[in-house]
């Protein structure tokens, strides 16, 4: 909504990392405008269920497209559009809940057909919007409201996790850094293929881990966060595999595969090599 | 003895040539212009396990799968004990004499395999029966050559040398079931259509008429007996703007299926029960957002996996009413192959013009079977396209209490399509007034949706049948017979199942009693018609099978005679 909406009354709450991936967005999509020209209504943001999904309907300036389905299933939708116009850009907004629980189904067909889209997930490890269950990128151990002994499931690496189902452009953020998480976003919209930007997104709520990303010099705490460095051969799947062993956040891009054709280019490919038939021609072949 | 129709009974293995072999037939017949139609029932294995598929011609226009069965064709031991109690008085039992021999004395052995490897042509099985079977019902020879020559004649080198050794193996056939002696009656002469037609099945019928009506996306996922839409998709729905593709689960189909309806396109899936459980959730979303879609429901028997590959109209509970919250999804259901086509043409526009979710609800048995159809006249189907937003930035897409013009993204009036109940923006809202105002926006759409036309005969009758879906073809015979016995009942029919036409429904609503043949355990549409204040009784079968028309005449008998008896006291 372009203005602000008085009917509209969700808020996220003061501090919440999804303010700045918010604003990452609108400069991404304003930097692809002046980049290449594409009118912002050419965007397409289909948003997950859960806070970050209302990402949406918090956007400012001028709107893209939105759809704001139903828990989890934001990929298939995206593909769904993606696939009928592939001229849109078709961007995907959701949380480590909808995006690696429920969703979490979708993300290796989606990488296997090399789906050009660009996903950002808001990671919190945690789920905000019911009150602080645990998700899959909530730490072993941990206590939230659905796991009071602490939490028995090992904690996932969502990299690690799209390394090893090819996803084919793979970056890794922090929602207090705006204006280098526009920039993964917008290399990622650029990349033809299916790309992944993970954000570490905090909830202050729930499960406050700004101290651990930028670390506490005065209390001793070295900060989780890290640049990948320069020198990092994106290309390398082993050289993205060794970076995220290395633990923390590591910020930048991991991976990147560009010589993989889209799942539009693939069909362009069939079109090319099969029929077209008119549908009297269809009906033709019934005849006897 | 003269005979208007005849039904053979093809049974054996899987993989025996069960199926081919009653296409075959169906196929020699049409070409010759008698009407056929064909049953087929499959094991829910690739290799073996039992099958049997029925083919049925006649001179006249078929509506079911024929009751009697005049010929059994057994390819193995087992598919004679299993099949030869159906078998009328009178009838004849081809055995194949390649794998078993018996001493029925209603029968004569076919060595099949045998006789096609004497003509050199190895798949000329089925030749060898067709032959034996135009010779049971006296069909001249002249008819199966002109097929052979039709179907083989390909423009490839070695045509001649197939097509004679095709009516070599027919000949064979005919004089083994000559010297037999049996004979069935002599088939009357057919009528040839004076109109063009088409054969086909029910799933291909369902695939032309989306295509027709301008279906560009479809997503699917393999389950019986729907598979073959995916399948057809994937082959012919190629080109520009294009897109048909095999997707994860049904999950993914009815999601992605929905990200092109919002983007613009007309868009399509097909399923079974399974998959319409697993879509409920996007159903209610396509409602809730208002998502021009359409999911067709092939239906097969039973709860959770159930019988995947046997009939039943058992869906419609699910289909009518598949989501959480207030929802009442637009059902059309077919009630023939023929319907299959001009069905998926008014499901596809339905989508369009109400802006949301339409199911096609389909059957196992029109799924498979095989019939020649008037070819559709597509000068005279119309195509319906959705009310598109033409207008400038700032739009509210969903205000008012009607339905309303549609953005599509890549043009001015963003909004968000939102499965949260929103306001006309599409923002999430939780006020009352507007949960109030967009819960009428979407059922006052449904209104958009009445039709006028209907199917009605001697309407003056009290007591009246209403089949829906594939029981039509049965219960419309045992309708006629019924008549013909100077039963006083009324027929009444719509594929318009919800919103029904309005007309109909108050027709219905002044009769004494409506009875609804169907293939489920509660008598589904019978209970909703009471809902709507229709006094509707079912008659129920549940064997996974079509119903037979002697059943039907028996039962409808003892609802209507004791009734009658009452008014006349």
């Amino acid at each position: 909504m372009s203005k602000k909406n008085p009917e509209y009354d969700f808020k996220w709450c003061p501090g919440c990392g999804d303010f700045g991936v918010r604003r990452a967005l609108e400069f991404a999509m304003i930097n692809r405008l002046e980049e290449v020209g594409e009118p912002i209504e050419n965007n397409v943001v289909v948003a997950g269920i859960g806070c970050s999904g209302n990402l949406v309907h918090l956007l400012e300036g001028e709107q893209p497209y939105g759809f704001h389905g139903i828990h989890g299933r934001t990929l298939p939708v995206a593909m769904g559009v993606k696939m009928a116009r592939p001229e849109l850009n078709v961007l995907v907004v959701a949380g480590d809940g909808d995006f690696l629980s429920i969703g979490g189904e979708h993300i290796a067909p989606q990488a296997a057909r090399n789906l050009n889209i660009t996903a950002v997930i808001m990671d919190n490890g945690v789920y905000g919007l019911t009150k602080g269950q645990s998700s899959p990128t909530t730490e072993m151990g941990a206590v939230t409201s659905s796991t009071p002994f602490g939490k028995v499931e090992q904690d996932l690496d969502p990299l690690e996790l799209y390394l090893t189902l090819g996803v084919s452009f793979i970056a890794s953020g922090f929602s207090g850094q705006p204006r280098v998480l526009a920039e993964l976003i917008s290399q990622g919209m650029r990349h033809q293929g299916m790309s992944m930007i993970h954000v570490q997104s905090p909830c202050v709520t729930y499960n406050d881990t700004y101290q651990l990303i930028k670390g506490n010099a005065k209390e001793g705490i070295a900060p989780a966060l890290w640049d990948i460095p320069e020198e990092h051969d994106p290309s390398s799947k082993q050289a993205a595999y060794n970076l995220v062993q290395q633990g923390g956040l590591p910020v930048g891009v991991l991976f990147k595969d560009e010589t993989r054709l889209p799942l539009e280019g693939q069909m362009a490919n069939i079109r090319a090599r099969a029929r077209e038939r008119s549908i009297e021609q269809l009906m033709d072949g019934y005849t006897f | 003895m003269q005979m208007n129709d005849f039904v053979v009974r093809f049974a054996g293995e899987g993989g025996q040539g069960v199926v081919t072999s009653a296409e075959g037939l169906a196929q020699a017949s049409t070409q010759v212009g008698y009407h056929a139609l064909t049953y087929a029932t499959f094991p829910s294995q690739i290799m073996g396990g039992p099958t049997w598929t029925q083919a049925r011609i006649c001179i006249e226009p078929i509506l079911s799968s024929g009751d009697q069965v005049d010929v059994l064709v057994a390819f193995n031991e087992e598919a004679y004990e299993t099949h030869a109690e159906e078998v009328r008085d009178g009838g004849v039992i081809i055995y194949n004499a390649d794998e078993f021999t018996m001493t029925d004395p209603r029968s004569f052995g076919l060595a099949v395999d045998t006789l096609a490897r004497s003509t050199g042509n190895n798949r000329a099985a089925n030749m060898v029966v067709i032959g034996a079977l135009a010779q049971l019902v006296r069909m001249p020879q002249t008819y199966l050559e002109d097929f052979v020559e039709a179907r083989f004649r390909r423009g490839r080198e070695n045509d001649s040398a197939i097509i004679a050794s095709n009516i070599e193996a027919m000949n064979l056939g005919r004089q083994h079931a000559a010297e037999s002696g049996f004979v069935l009656g002599d088939l009357a002469p057919p009528t040839p259509p004076d109109y063009k037609q088409l054969m086909l099945k029910g799933n291909e019928a369902i695939a032309l008429g989306a295509t027709h009506a301008g279906v560009k996306f479809y997503a699917g996922y393999p389950i019986s007996p729907a598979t073959t839409i995916l399948l057809w998709m994937e082959r012919n729905l190629i080109g520009e703007g294009k897109f048909a593709y095999q997707v994860s689960s049904e999950i993914e189909a009815i999601t992605a299926i929905m990200g092109a309806g919002y983007a613009g396109k007309k868009s399509m899936t097909a399923t079974a029960g399974p998959g319409v459980s697993l879509m409920s959730e996007g159903l209610g979303l396509a409602w809730m957002a208002e998502i021009p879609l359409v999911v067709v429901d092939v239906q097969r028997g039973g709860p959770a996996t159930g019988l995947p590959t046997k009939t039943e109209q058992s869906d419609l509970m699910a289909c009518m009413y598949p989501a959480h919250g207030d929802v009442s999804m637009p059902v059309i259901a077919p009630g023939s192959v023929e319907e299959c086509f001009y069905g998926a043409v008014h499901a596809v526009n339905w989508s369009e013009r109400y802006q949301g979710p339409v199911i096609l609800m389909s059957e196992m048995s029109m799924a498979e079977r095989v019939q020649n159809i008037p070819r559709p006249d597509l000068t005279k189907v119309s195509v319906e396209e959705r009310l598109t937003y033409e207008g400038s930035n700032g739009y509210h897409r969903y205000s008012g209490y009607e339905l309303s013009p549609m953005p599509l993204p890549g043009n001015p009036g963003a909004y968000v399509a939102n499965g949260s109940e929103h306001d006309e923006m599409g923002d999430t809202t939780h006020l009352p007034s507007r949960h109030i105002q967009m819960t009428e926006r979407r059922f006052s759409k449904l209104k958009l949706l009445q039709e006028d036309k209907y199917e009605a005969e001697n309407t003056a009758a009290s007591i009246v049948l209403m089949p829906w879906g594939g029981s039509k073809g049965p219960v419309r015979e045992a309708y006629d017979e019924l008549r013909a016995q100077g039963v006083d009942v009324g027929w009444y029919y719509s594929m318009f199942l919800n919103p029904m036409p309005p007309k109909l429904l108050e027709e219905l609503l002044t009769k004494e009693l409506v009875i609804v043949p169907e293939l489920n355990y509660q008598g589904q549409w019978a209970s909703i018609l009471r809902s709507r204040g229709v006094k509707a009784q079912a008659i129920t079968q549940y064997t996974g099978l079509p119903f037979k028309v002697s059943d039907l005449v028996a039962e409808i008998n003892d609802i209507v005679s004791p009734a009658k008896e009452v008014t006349r006291v």
